[in-house]
């Protein structure tokens, strides 16, 4: 399911993920690109016990960003900015990437999620 | 020739070279019961998969040539199979919508050369995600149908023409209404490119809603999955239905998150052919058996690789 939702799931993947989660003051924002074939960053460093949001924009056209351990399935419209809100409870590397077709080079389009205690 | 023959010469043919799957080996489906007015012989088919005609790169500088070979090879089977079918993944990608059109034309030239006398086609992602399956429908047809042959009942189903990997609601009320004739025990074969099930997600080695595919197909006991996108020989089951994946006929890649990128399989010139191949699906017409026998594409003679030195 793609738009608002709770995933409560993701705490027993270490991580809870939000999506699409209003953005407060005092929250840290990660900016993260996408664009044939890549996502920049390609790793995404966090703390445990920092919640983050990133924010997810596109460069050229619509992408996707899974990142399956956490069950977060969300597209990268041209324009928008997808959010998804990550409170890191336990250090791992979750691999996330674009689950959208977008060409040769599609399967490389990856990227992890690396936290670290 | 009679049918204790024709039996005997699949004994035979599936006796040389190659892995055999024996009846409810690996998920082999058994004891499928024909419907009633079918005709009762023993037939076999071949699945050829992703062989991405158009790519070029260093997991296969051969590429040019591995399709011919491909076709040269069923052709010299012993018996010629009822129909080849290509799951998916014909060509490789091309952001360039004539090159694209290109691509097809010349694959279908070359699969022209196939003794069989008929082959089935569906769509991979190389082949349909960047348009929709426009390309393919004008070259090839619908990207989802089905049909009978002996008895059994195929459908093809397309879990590529959406970018997102999606059979759609729309192609599973089709499918409904498709299978909804046929008895609790009718023999089904499917065909698709993608998973179903969640083979490995984190490669992308899924279908989205695969699992309302699946969860429909359980209502009938007899329903095999051939499918390919992975580019190697795999076996699954999920519930009574048995689900195998083939070789390509482009590169191989690693076994499921085996590591941690899905990078093809670095070529090797001493086994330039190693893990490229093509499968045989024969089907005992009495228990209505299906008989699985992997074929390689290494040590198919190096004469024949010369010979099909291609122009394109």
């Amino acid at each position: 399911m793609r738009g608002l939702q709770w995933i409560l799931g993701a705490s027993l993947a270490a991580l809870l993920a939000t999506t699409s989660p209003e953005v407060t003051a005092q929250d840290k924002v990660i900016q993260v690109t996408a664009e044939r074939f890549k996502f920049t960053p390609g790793v995404i460093e966090l703390k445990v016990g920092e919640p983050v949001v990133l924010e997810l924009t596109t460069l050229d056209r619509k992408h996707g960003f899974q990142v399956p351990d956490l069950k977060v399935d969300e597209n990268i419209e041209p324009g928008k900015v997808t959010r998804v809100r990550i409170v890191p409870s336990k250090a791992g590397t979750f691999e996330f990437h674009c689950d959208v077709f977008c060409g040769s080079g599609h399967e490389e389009m990856a990227g992890e999620i690396v936290v670290k205690a | 020739m009679n049918e204790s023959s024709t039996r005997r010469d699949f004994v035979k043919l599936l006796g040389f070279g190659g892995v055999v799957f024996a009846s409810g080996l690996a998920g082999a489906c058994s004891n499928m019961v024909r419907r009633p007015g079918s005709q009762d012989d023993d037939f076999f088919f071949v699945q050829l998969s992703d062989t991405h005609w158009g790519f070029k790169g260093p997991p296969n500088p051969e590429a040019a040539n591995t399709l011919r070979q491909a076709v040269q090879a069923v052709n010299a089977l012993p018996r010629q199979p009822d129909f080849v079918v290509f799951t998916g993944d014909l060509t490789h990608t091309t952001d360039d919508v004539a090159e694209r059109h290109k691509r097809m034309r010349e694959f279908k030239a070359i699969v022209a050369d196939l003794k069989a006398p008929a082959q089935r086609y569906m769509p991979g992602e190389h082949d349909a995600s960047l348009d929709e399956g426009k390309a393919f429908q004008e070259n090839f047809g619908a990207t989802h149908y089905s049909f009978e042959h002996k008895g059994i009942h195929f459908a093809v189903l397309d879990n590529v023409s959406d970018p997102q990997a999606a059979i759609g609601d729309a192609q599973i009320d089709w499918l409904l209404a498709d299978l909804k004739p046929l008895s609790a025990e009718a023999p089904i074969v499917v065909f698709t490119h993608r998973p179903l099930f969640d083979l490995a997600p984190q490669w992308d080695w899924t279908t989205k809603d695969g699992s309302k595919a699946i969860d429909l197909l359980q209502h009938w006991k007899n329903v095999t999955v051939f499918y390919g996108h992975i580019h190697q020989e795999h076996h699954f089951r999920t519930g009574a239905i048995a689900h195998h994946a083939a070789q390509s006929l482009i590169f191989p890649l690693p076994a499921p998150l085996s590591q941690p990128k899905r990078a093809p399989v670095p070529w090797d010139p001493a086994h330039p052919r190693r893990g490229l191949g093509f499968r045989e699906i024969s089907v005992d017409g009495t228990r209505l058996v299906l008989t699985l026998k992997e074929d390689s594409l290494e040590g198919k003679g190096a004469a024949q690789a010369a010979a099909v030195g291609g122009s394109y």
